[in-house]
Formats: structure tokens, C-alpha cells, sequence
């Protein structure tokens, strides 16, 4: 939460003075050796892998190595290119399940060891690995370890390999979705250590004391993003853009149709949003004007000539398939979704909240949870959900959605089983739907 | 609107919404047919057994003795046990709590046999001195600057529902300590280990989510910050299997934002009594001594002006819903929420039964979902056929 | 849910009788089930009022508690329960014989049978888990001692209800959820959980559709609650008075008349939910069993055996109010093993399930057009068997090419999509296969799909997964609150007054 008293100053000072601010304040936390905890809340897009790769090499210089536990594969490698482009005098051990092949990108670093046992990467100054391979290690306990993606560990993972360090920075985004299971966990609920909390949450419970920092820019939302993303998902804590308004733009080198389509595209364009409506009926999940809508307004971008211009790319870079997504709710959504790109689309990235948690690209088209749903659920109704949906792009997104999704609020019964002594989550799920659902208003184009 | 109610009503009093009535306004808030008869104050029971089906909402005498049993030992001895508890399981510092019985005070009338407040369904002849008795302690408390805690019982509060005054009766306590209210909600179901019936728990949170929104309203009504009222209520229950009370402490915040949603959205119940029939009447014309003599066809057509919007879980929560049940035959809503959805909403088990055996031709809108029930009713029916069993028919 | 099942509702209200929707029996009927019929006090925490138990449908045996608010009659029955459960359970710990434990594993002894307990609902098994904390941590010593078969039945009740949270357990089973497992009715979930309504459209009598016996069913003076709640009209008008009555009698033989008119009263409520009871094991016993349920009761027999021999040797497995930080993980990580076996089991054991998944796009069905059962792979290190066949389905497929498919006809073969052919209605999936052939390169006859056979390929896969490791209990991490010292688990002196 931002202090009182700074908030006057705050704009006046730069987004990326105030992000150091916050950085320099996590790393005097970890080299005071004062907390055995240090928690990093990170906001989409706020530098988190940044704030990893400089805290791991800070760590690992002081000369004691350091482990990272990062929660899938993909995001393992990920951090293994940016530190070894980072550090290539470092060495760093990738610890693997057996199977795992070594993509290019990381067998090209020659600081970089792999192997399925820690014995075998004695000496590496920055051992990482995913929680899962970290779990089989049963033996050994290292000063310091990095946590990524805490929020999107559970507790038990946390367990498993918390034996296996003195201390530890994690880092991760609270406004993304809940880990979950499928059976019945309703007989931990309410106990601090209820497994099915995220990492964070076990953590803190049982350490209330632990700092706990905010990131408060993102780079990869525009500005046209930040404030809308902020208000609906991180109500109380809050952030802004890295970036102006004039910093991003979208432009399309082409003309088209003049469609509703186009429409919704230029809109997006211009303003950073567009909802893509289409007339009010209860539909089946896949929905197929709406699959259907979404993979044109996703080839459409690609039609027109999109090209995005931006800090890193002053001269404007094309937006290529592969800076596109589509997020949906559902699996058998996104393979509909697919199915209506066919090779023309071939590159676009389509999947679920679940998957793009943790990715950006610079288009993204939403299917929006509640379109063409009879009632809400509490599933459909998840902010994280939601929030990671509407929070991967750096310049433009687009929803697409039946009409009526403000009257399925309005009929939502309220009455969610309630657990003692379980810590309540914010924002509500509601909430936050109805925060931006009201932004979009002034986005609307009707399909047509 | 209030005379529009009132004809809709008809010459019964209305019936008062009680903490738990309100709070079910929660549960299917898109239904008007509830929503116009709840704001009209419409005896919902009475009205349901004339029309011939009868709401299952008989209490047990010893279900009402045990919650009654257990509010009287918690608050016994101007609430010694209360106290304790308050103090063992939250840690909160009262050195000393003065209690403060509004109805014992005389100031309430003893509008109920059970001895829990706000069980019964009639307002109550005394609800309105209590209301004031309320608000004058309460006054007091804020105008002396009160050092001690003092434990209000009995209060009564209103909140405005649908345009009108209600008064609030509920089954709990206010405490106020260190300038601050907060809730203490008294219910007679078990806390085992730390754990309790998250259904019964859920019904705890938004009843005294309409508390604490009732007693802002009073201190707003008489210029005092509403937000000293906590939205943290204390619940008290019985401790594991006995009877001694043990506390726990409920973050309400959610449910006073989704009680204040609903209370606004009736408020704005005028549109939609604006399009109903003009002479539209719930009236059960009773004689002189009760028995009520409209013609339950008349009735039930009535009834059928407003559209519902009935779900089996309407059963557990609402006086009429059997009617509803009986008038959605034949519909999917009738199979639940979820059996609704993967139908892609198609209205009534005979369309869903043509799209799937092909023998209905689908409109535009529903092609999608014609193609889905047409697989889904042959791989269903290959299944059967590979397992040697056949459908629709007798499984023996 | 699913839209299959949703559609089985819906031809069973066109149909007037509840329609199936598996063609195998998912759970395990033992021959010589306990039924259990449990009936609480309404307003108490799980406070007995009577039970209706036994194992032979002819011959229930009937406990009565007639002040169940009193501390003593309560344990009085727990003692009294306790008889019949831990004979049931002691008849079960005689025959032994040796199995093998997962791949790797040991082989050990086990029971060849173990107890099955049928109580009428999802209630019905909470009754089961609170009694059994109720009583678990009773003495028989010492002040507020009890009868030592009350503890005793504390820690059995308390396994049996830890053990029906698994899923594919059948050790401790309601019969609502067991029949809901099978047949859909013209009804909604939430009507369902009533016994004698699910019944009824199940198995309605002569002359009455599905809706009619349901209807009928709904009527708490024709069919009364299956429990543990009791009709509250019923407590009103007849069991207060009777309460009262007994309460009141002058001396012990207008006490003994008074039990008697309570007992019969009691034995009214229960006797019809008894009928129902074994009125469901016989509709289930009718389905076959699949072909995994053996396996699961297996595991529920080895999971018997573990703890009856705990408890016999004194150092049964502690049972704590609460899970503790490490047991919860531990515990979690079993239950979501046991889910995903389960899901993958009744998928292969039974097309009804599986065409669930045929219609998500997880899994096709067709006929094999084209076979290649002889071809030989050289593009690797050495020559393999790699036969490849085309099937054709109707079936949605959005499966990309690449994707490795199994057959629950082959469960141990891989088939990996090589090639995809889509016309209007139907698709063309060229499989390569690999495994379940032997080691020549010749297949053995009927290891690869023959042209003409109907085959069923799902991404679902039989995985064996190895139990993860956690860390003792004393060596709690401090992220989870540092080892813990362990609870008392002693609360005999909790105040029982009234």
C-alpha cells in the first residue's frame, strides 16, 4: 500500500525512480540478514524476473550459492537465459527431471550445467530448478533461495522443499488466480497451514512479520491499462504505467473492410480497449460466433498491418502471430478458438487464464468468462481469472462478449459456503468484474 | 410506491422482514416474482398454502429450545460467559462490560416465545419503542464518551428496504469497547475444533452483514460516523458438543457489499412494478376470522404476472417456491442451474428431446447446440448399445 | 455434470424413470454390507437419537437414546453401537493373503475382505466422522471414564470417515451418492439427496412414473427423512410428547411402557429408510462391476488391514482434532492420486463415462479403416515395431497432431496422431503404436486394432505416480509454523450442562 505522504510526491517523481526505490529497499532487506523472509508483491508486467535476476546475482556474489525455485519448466528457462545474458560468469546448475531436453536457448550458455541430482552440480553459484524437482531433493539446506511465481505456489509444494533453505525473497503477482485442486479441501480450511493456500499466504500466516514489498510500476501495461487494471483487481494496493500514453501506439499500416470488425480493432488501437458485442442469448461455452469473432478480430491485426511502437521499439516493431494472444476460461474454448485461426492464424497464441499466467504479447483478445452464460459461478467470477486475461498486453485488448453480462451480475446469488478463520480474499470476485465491466462501457462496438 | 405495495399486499399488515428474510434476498436475486413480493411484504407461507402447496418450514421445539438454552447461558449474569469467551478466544482486553438489556429494560416488548430476538415474522407493537430505546442508548453511549464496553442486548434497527422502514430484530448483541460497535451474532449451531458447517456459517455472515448495515444506518441517523460500527462481527456458537459458548470472528466485508448491491437494486423496484397489471392483488380476502376465501385459481394467476425465476435451491429458501417448482415442469431450469447450462440453455426438456433425436429443426440461434445434443445423443445411445443396455427404459 | 448427464435428466422426465448413465457398477458391493442408519436430535451437535444397524436386511437391530441431551445415555449408546460395529469389523480380521504393493513395493499381508459401511447419505457420513471425534478421545479411565469399546469405536469411526473422502473408496459409502453415481433422474441434484425421492425415480413402485413416487417420497409422513435430521412436524407432534412422556413416567413400569412407545416411534422413522437401503444394494448389485473397482477395494483392504493391525498392536496412527502442516500436504497429495486414478479407471472401465470425454474433444471412438500391423520403424538406432491404423470417427476432434492417445482396450500401448484427414462429418486419424506388442517384431495376434474393429482412443492415461516424499512432522519448516508440539488430546471434562 502506498504510504500516506508520499502520495502527493508520487507523480513527480519518475516511474522508474520509484521502482528503484522499492528494489533497493528489497535488496537492503535480504543483505541486512534481519528477516528470514522477504515477500515481493509484483503487479503485472512490474519487473519481477528483473528483480529475481538482480537479487539471485547480488546473492550469489557474496559468495554463498543461492537456489531459485520457479514453478514450471518454461519459467525455468526463462530465468536461466536472463541470468546467464545477465552473469555469464556465473555458474549456474539447472536441476531437471530426466526427460527434460535442453531447448537451444539454454544449451547455448556454456555457464550453464544440467543434471538431475544437486551432487552433480556442485560448485554452481545459482542452482534452480522447479518446485517439483526441488521437492526430490531430500537432503542439504542452502543460506538463501528465491521463490518465483510465490502466488501461484501452493502450500504444500512450499513445504516439500522449504527444508531446503535459511532464508528466502519471494516474488510473485497476488492479483492472479488461486492455486486449486481437484478434491474436496474443505477440511484444512481455516488452519494456517491449509495446503491449498498459495506459498505467500502459508508464509505470512505464520510469519506476519515478514517485510513485504510492492512493485508499483508495470512496463508491460500501457497507460491506457494500468489505472483500469489497478482499480478493478488491485483495489487497496494499487500501481501505475512505467510508460505515457505517448510513449505506445498501435498503428495499422493497412486499411480494411470498414466492418464492425475494423471497428473494434481501431478502437483498440486508439484507446488501448474495445468490447466486441454481440447480441444477448444464452450460448454453449463455445459459442461459436464468439470463437468465431475472436479469431477474426485476432487475424484482422495481422490483415491490417499492425505495428506497435513503444520504448523499446521507437521505430515501430510489426505485431507479428506470435506478439498476439486469445485468452479463454476454457480448455475446449481455446481449442475452438484454434480450430477457427486455421493456418492463416497459425502462430497466435491461444489459451487459458491458467496457461498465459506470467506471459505478454502485445494484442490479446479476451473471450470474456460470463459470455452467453446463463448464471455466474463462482469459477466464471474469480478476479485472478479475470485479471490475468486482462493483463497481458502491452498495447492493446480487446474483449469479446455476449451482451448482458451487467444483468448476470445483478442476478448472481450471493451465498458462497463461508470457512472460519479464513483470511477474506480481495477484491471480490463481483467486484472486480463490475469495475470493468463498467470501464468497457466506453469501449463498446456492437458486432454486426 | 408504498400505496402500490400496499394494494399488492392487500389489507394484511406486512409481513416484517426479519435479519434472516433479508439476508435471503440474497440468494436468487433474479427473481422478481420474489423481489416484488418481498418489498410488498407479502406472507409469503399464507399465500403459498392457499394456492395449495404448502411451504415445508416447520421448526423443530427442540431445535428452537437449544438456541434458545444457549442464548440464555451466554447471556446470563449480564453475559458472564459472553464476556468470557469474547475475552479467551479474541484476545479482546474488557476489563469490565457493563450489560445492557433493552428489553428488560421494559423498553421492548417481549414479542417472542422463544426468547431469541427476531425469530418471528410479525413486526413486532414494540419494535418501534425498541428502535427508540436503540438509538437512545446508543446516544448516550456516544454522547458521555462511554470509557467502559458495554454490551447492548436486544437492540432494534432499521434498515430500508424497497423504499420502506424495516425494523431489525436480530439474534444478536452490540458491543461497544474503545468507541467502537461491533456485532456479536448468537447462533445455536456447534463450532467442532475450529470448524463449522460453511453453509450455516454463510447464512451467519450475510444475516449479520444486515446488523451491522442496520445499526450504521442508526448511527448515521443520529450524526455519528457510521463506520464505527466494525464489519468484523463476532459469532458466538457452542464450543464443540457442549453448550459453552466460544467465539470466532467474521470478516463481513463481502457480504455488506453484496447486501447493499441488492438493497439498491430494490429500491429500484418501482420500474418494475410499473409494468405489472394495475390491479394486481395478492389479496387473500380473508373473513373475519382468518380463513382466507380468494380462489387459488385467481390466486395462482396472479402469482403468474410476475415472472420467477426458479431453481431447486429456491426450495430451502423460499415460502412459494413449491409453486414455482410445479409451474417450471417440464423445463430444464426445473433440473438445476448447472443441467440448464450444459443444455445451452435451451428452455424446456422437449425442445432439448427434439434437437437431440433430430426430430426439431433448430431456429438459427440454437444450430450450436443442436449439433452438440445430436452427439451427445448418439454416443450416448452407442454406449448403451455397446454395454447391452438400452435407454429410457426400466433399469431392471 | 456434463451435457451427457444433463441430457440423461432430461430423457428421464420424458422417460418417467431414472436413465443410466454409467453400464458398470463403480463401487464395491461386499456380500455382507453394514447398513447404518443414524437419526440425530434436532438443535444438539450430532447428539444420537436412535439408529437402525445390522447386516441382515430381515434382522436391523434398533438403539434408542431417549434423552440424547444427557451425557450418559449419549456414551450409553456409543458402547451400545460399539458392539455391533466392532464385531462387524473383528469378523473381517481373520483371513489373510499376501499382495503386492505398487511397482517396487514389497508384497505383504492383507485382508481378504474388509468392512463396507452403507449409511443413506453425505450426512449420514458426517454423523460417522463427528461421532467418531466425539468419542475417540474418551478414557476409560480416570474421571468421565468410559466403556473401553467407546474410544475404540472413536478411532475406527474416525478411519472409516478419513478413508470415504478418497475418491473410488468404498469403505464407508452413502447410498445417495452411490446410486447418483449410476442413474440420472427427471429431477435436480439438490431433489436427489432425499433417498426415497432418488428411489423413486429409480425404482418406482408398480403403477407410479419416476415424478409420481418421487412426489410421494417428499412427504415426510408417507417416507420420513433418511437422517441423521429428524421431520420437524414429527418432532413436534409425536417425538416430544413421547420424550416427555418417558421423562415423566411415575415409576419403572410406566418407565419401561414409556421406552417401549419410543422405540416403536423411533423404529417407524427408521424402518422405512432400512427398506430403502437394501433396496439400493440390490439395484447395484444388478450392474456389473468394472473392471477396476477390484483394484480399489484392493487398496481400501490394505488401508483396513494397516490400521486394524495399528490399533491392535496399540500403536494406531494418532488422529488429531486438525490435520497438522505435514499430514495435510501428505494427505492432500494422496487424495489428488487417488482422483486422478479414479478419473482415468471409470473412463476405461465404462464407454458411458468415456463418451463424456468423446464429447469435450479428450477422446474418439470410430472404426479402424486401414491397418498396418507388420510395419518396422528404422529411423531410430534400432528397427521397431511401429504399426500404424487409420480410424475413422464422427467425434469433435480438436486434438492436435503430435498428441499420444491410449486405448482402454491396450491400456499399456501409445498412440501418437501422425496424420489428420478432416471431410464434413467425420475425420480420418492415422495412428502409429507403439508398446503392448512383445519384443519381436511381429505383433502378437490382436495387439494391434484389426481393420473393422470399434476402437476408443482418449489422452486419459493409466500413469502410475510414486507417492511424494514429505518431511517429519518435527521437521516442520518455519514457512508452515516450525515443528509442533503436539495438542493434548484430552477433553473429558468439556461441560456438558444444559
Amino acid at each position: 500500500m502506498r504510504e500516506k505522504g508520499k502520495d502527493v510526491t508520487i507523480d513527480a517523481v519518475s516511474p522508474a525512480a520509484e521502482a528503484e526505490r522499492v528494489v533497493n529497499a528489497v535488496m537492503d532487506d535480504l543483505r541486512s540478514g534481519g528477516h528470514r523472509g522477504v515477500v515481493v508483491d509484483s503487479p503485472p508486467g512490474a519487473g519481477k524476473s528483473t528483480l529475481v535476476v538482480r537479487a539471485a546475482i547480488d546473492l550469489a556474489s557474496a559468495g554463498e550459492p543461492v537456489l531459485i525455485v520457479a514453478q514450471t519448466n518454461e519459467q525455468v528457462d526463462d530465468l536461466i537465459e536472463r541470468l546467464a545474458a545477465a552473469a555469464p560468469h556465473l555458474a549456474i546448475g539447472r536441476l531437471s527431471a530426466a526427460t527434460y531436453r535442453a531447448p537451444e536457448r539454454i544449451a547455448r550458455w556454456p555457464s550453464v550445467r544440467i543434471a538431475t541430482t544437486v551432487t552433480q552440480l556442485d560448485g554452481a553459484a545459482i542452482l534452480i530448478g522447479t518446485a517439483a524437482k526441488w521437492a526430490t531433493v531430500t537432503e542439504g539446506s542452502w543460506p538463501w533461495a528465491i521463490v518465483d511465481e510465490a502466488y501461484q505456489m501452493r502450500s504444500d509444494a512450499l513445504l516439500r522443499v522449504a527444508g531446503r533453505f535459511a532464508r528466502a525473497l519471494f516474488v510473485g503477482d497476488p492479483g492472479q488466480l488461486d492455486p486449486f485442486s481437484t478434491v474436496e479441501t474443505s477440511r484444512w480450511a481455516g488452519l494456517t497451514w491449509d495446503p491449498m493456500q498459495s506459498a505467500v499466504a502459508v508464509l505470512l500466516r505464520h510469519n506476519p512479520d515478514l517485510p513485504v514489498h510492492r512493485l508499483p510500476v508495470s512496463w508491460r501495461l500501457p497507460a491506457s491499462a494500468a489505472p483500469v487494471v489497478a482499480e478493478a483487481f488491485y483495489p487497496f494496493t494499487g500501481f501505475r504505467s512505467g510508460t505515457t500514453a505517448a510513449e505506445r501506439s498501435l498503428v495499422l499500416a493497412k486499411s480494411g473492410p470498414g466492418d464492425t470488425v475494423d471497428d473494434a480493432v481501431e478502437r483498440a488501437a486508439a484507446t488501448g480497449w474495445a468490447l466486441y458485442e454481440l447480441p444477448p442469448r444464452y450460448t454453449l461455452r463455445t459459442d461459436r460466433e464468439a470463437t468465431a469473432a475472436c479469431a477474426r478480430l485476432a487475424l484482422r491485426i495481422l490483415e491490417r498491418g499492425a505495428v506497435a511502437f513503444s520504448e523499446r521499439a521507437p521505430e515501430g516493431s510489426p505485431v507479428t502471430a506470435d506478439r498476439i494472444a486469445i485468452g479463454t476460461a476454457h480448455r475446449d474454448q481455446a481449442a475452438a478458438i484454434r480450430k477457427e485461426l486455421g493456418v492463416a492464424g497459425e502462430g497466435i497464441t491461444v489459451d487459458t487464464a491458467n496457461r498465459l499466467q506470467g506471459r505478454e504479447f502485445d494484442v490479446t483478445i479476451v473471450l470474456h468468462p460470463l459470455s452467453g452464460r446463463r448464471d455466474a459461478t463462482a469459477f466464471h467470477l474469480e478476479s485472478g481469472r479475470l485479471c490475468v486475461l486482462a493483463s497481458r498486453h502491452r498495447h492493446a485488448c480487446i474483449v469479446v462478449a455476449r451482451a448482458g453480462i451487467a444483468d448476470l451480475l445483478d442476478a448472481y446469488p450471493s451465498w458462497e459456503p463461508v470457512h472460519l478463520n479464513v483470511p477474506v480474499a480481495f477484491p471480490d470476485g463481483w467486484e472486480a468484474h463490475h469495475v470493468f465491466l463498467s470501464h468497457l462501457a466506453s469501449a463498446v462496438t456492437t458486432a454486426g | 410506491m408504498r400505496e402500490r405495495l400496499a394494494r399488492l399486499r392487500g389489507p394484511l399488515p406486512p409481513r416484517q422482514p426479519t435479519a434472516r428474510t433479508i439476508a435471503a434476498l440474497t440468494r436468487n436475486p433474479g427473481c422478481r416474482r420474489r423481489a416484488v413480493l418481498d418489498s410488498a411484504g407479502v406472507d409469503k407461507q399464507r399465500l403459498a398454502a392457499r394456492l395449495g402447496f404448502p411451504a415445508r418450514v416447520g421448526q423443530s421445539r427442540f431445535a428452537l429450545a437449544r438456541s434458545a438454552a444457549f442464548a440464555a447461558r451466554v447471556t446470563a449474569d449480564g453475559g458472564a460467559e459472553l464476556v468470557r469467551a469474547l475475552r479467551e478466544r479474541l484476545g479482546l482486553d474488557l476489563p469490565e462490560v457493563r450489560y445492557v438489556d433493552l428489553r428488560a429494560e421494559g423498553a421492548v416488548s417481549d414479542a417472542d416465545a422463544t426468547g431469541v430476538a427476531g425469530a418471528g415474522g410479525e413486526r413486532s407493537a414494540g419494535a418501534e419503542e425498541g428502535y427508540r430505546a436503540t438509538r437512545a442508548t446508543i446516544s448516550r453511549l456516544l454522547g458521555r464518551g462511554e470509557r467502559g464496553a458495554v454490551l447492548v442486548a436486544h437492540p432494534v434497527m432499521a434498515l430500508e428496504v424497497a423504499g420502506q422502514p424495516w425494523y431489525v430484530e436480530p439474534e444478536a448483541l452490540l458491543l461497544y469497547a474503545e468507541g467502537r460497535f461491533r456485532v456479536i451474532a448468537l447462533k445455536s449451531f456447534a463450532i467442532i475444533d475450529g470448524h463449522a458447517d460453511a453453509a450455516q456459517v454463510s447464512a451467519a455472515a450475510i444475516e449479520s452483514a444486515v446488523s451491522v448495515l442496520a445499526a450504521r444506518h442508526l448511527l448515521d441517523d443520529i450524526g455519528h460516523d457510521a463506520q464505527l460500527v466494525s464489519p468484523e462481527v463476532v459469532l458466538v456458537c457452542p464450543r464443540d458438543f457442549s453448550i459453552d459458548p466460544t467465539a470466532a470472528v467474521l470478516d463481513c466485508r463481502t457480504q455488506l457489499a453484496t447486501l447493499r448491491r441488492h438493497l439498491a437494486r430494490l429500491a429500484r423496484i418501482e420500474a418494475l412494478l410499473a409494468a405489472l397489471p394495475p390491479d394486481l392483488t395478492f389479496d387473500l380476502a380473508l373473513t373475519a376470522d382468518g380463513a382466507p376465501t380468494r380462489p387459488p385459481e385467481e390466486l395462482a394467476a396472479a402469482v403468474r404476472a410476475i415472472d420467477a425465476r426458479y431453481t431447486p435451491e429456491c426450495l430451502e429458501t423460499c415460502d412459494i417456491a413449491y409453486f414455482c417448482r410445479h409451474e417450471a415442469a417440464g423445463t430444464t431450469a426445473a433440473l438445476g442451474r448447472a443441467v440448464q447450462e450444459h443444455l445451452g440453455g435451451v428452455e424446456t426438456v422437449a425442445a432439448v428431446l427434439g434437437l437431440a433425436d433430430g426430430s426439431l429443426l433448430p431456429p438459427e440461434e440454437q444450430k450450436e447446440v443442436a449439433e452438440l445434443l445430436r452427439t451427445a445423443h448418439r454416443v450416448r445411445a452407442e454406449a448403451l448399445a455397446a454395454a447391452g443396455v438400452f435407454g429410457e427404459e426400466r433399469p431392471r | 455434470m456434463s451435457t451427457l448427464t444433463a441430457l440423461a435428466r432430461v430423457q428421464a422426465v420424458a422417460a418417467g424413470v431414472a436413465q443410466p448413465i454409467a453400464t458398470v457398477r463403480h463401487v464395491h458391493v461386499a456380500d455382507h454390507p453394514l447398513v447404518f442408519i443414524p437419526l440425530t436430535l434436532a438443535g444438539e451437535a450430532n447428539a444420537p437419537l436412535a439408529a437402525m444397524i445390522g447386516t441382515d436386511p430381515t434382522a436391523p437391530r434398533l438403539l434408542v437414546v431417549p434423552e440424547p441431551r444427557n451425557r450418559d445415555e449419549r456414551f450409553a449408546f456409543a458402547a451400545d453401537l460399539a458392539t455391533d460395529f466392532l464385531s462387524y469389523i473383528d469378523g473381517h480380521c481373520r483371513e489373510t493373503e499376501v499382495v503386492e504393493r505398487g511397482p517396487g513395493g514389497e508384497p505383504r499381508p492383507c485382508y481378504r475382505d474388509a468392512p463396507q459401511v452403507w449409511v443413506p447419505n453425505r450426512e449420514g457420513i458426517a454423523f460417522v466422522r463427528l461421532l467418531g471425534r466425539f468419542t475417540r478421545f474418551r478414557r476409560a479411565e480416570g474421571p468421565h471414564a468410559v466403556h473401553p469399546s467407546v474410544p475404540l469405536l472413536g478411532q475406527w469411526l474416525t478411519f472409516l470417515a478419513d478413508r470415504a473422502e478418497f475418491p473410488g473408496s468404498s469403505l464407508l459409502v452413502a447410498m445417495t451418492e452411490a446410486l447418483a453415481l449410476h442413474w440420472a433422474t427427471g429431477q435436480s441434484a439438490t431433489e436427489d439427496r432425499n433417498l426415497a425421492a432418488l428411489l423413486g425415480w429409480i425404482d418406482p413402485p408398480p403403477g407410479l412414473s419416476g415424478a409420481q413416487a418421487a412426489a410421494l417420497a417428499e412427504d415426510p409422513a408417507i417416507w420420513p427423512p433418511a437422517g441423521p435430521r429428524t421431520d420437524p412436524e414429527f418432532d413436534n407432534a409425536r417425538l416430544a410428547p413421547a420424550i416427555a412422556a418417558y421423562h415423566e413416567a411415575p415409576d419403572e413400569p410406566a418407565r419401561r411402557q414409556a421406552y417401549a412407545v419410543l422405540a416403536e416411534l423411533l423404529r417407524s422413522q427408521l424402518a422405512p429408510t432400512w427398506e430403502l437401503m437394501w433396496r439400493g444394494l440390490a439395484l447395484l448389485r444388478r450392474l456389473a462391476p468394472g473392471a477396476h473397482v477390484p483394484d480399489r477395494w484392493a487398496a481400501d483392504r490394505m488401508a483396513f488391514t494397516e490400521f486394524a493391525d495399528s490399533v491392535r498392536t496399540g500403536q494406531a496412527r494418532p488422529q488429531p482434532r486438525r490435520d497438522g502442516a505435514v499430514a495435510a500436504a501428505r494427505r492432500l497429495h494422496r487424495l489428488e492420486r487417488a482422483q486422478a486414478a479414479y478419473v482415468v479407471q471409470r473412463a476405461y472401465d465404462d464407454p458411458l463415462v468415456m463418451a463424456e470425454y468423446r464429447l469435450t474433444g479428450e477422446a474418439f471412438a470410430g472404426t479402424v479403416t486401414h491397418a498396418e500391423p507388420n510395419r518396422v520403424s528404422d529411423s531410430g538406432k534400432k528397427r521397431v515395431l511401429r504399426p500404424r491404423i487409420v480410424v475413422v470417427t464422427e467425434d469433435w476432434m480438436p486434438l492436435p497432431l503430435g498428441t499420444v492417445v491410449y486405448s482402454p482396450a491396450r491400456p499399456s500401448q501409445r498412440a501418437t496422431m501422425v496424420r489428420l484427414h478432416r471431410t464434413d462429418a467425420t475425420t480420418e486419424v492415422e495412428l502409429e503404436l507403439a508398446g503392448g506388442m512383445g519384443r519381436s517384431l511381429t505383433p502378437p495376434p490382436g495387439s494391434v486394432p484389426a481393420v473393422g474393429e470399434w476402437v476408443t482412443y482418449t489422452t486419459l492415461a493409466h500413469e502410475y505416480r510414486p507417492e511424494a516424499t514429505f518431511p517429519a512432522p518435527e521437521e516442520t519448516p518455519w514457512t508452515h509454523g516450525g515443528p509442533s508440539d503436539g495438542e493434548p488430546e484430552e477433553d473429558a471434562a468439556e461441560d456438558w450442562a444444559r
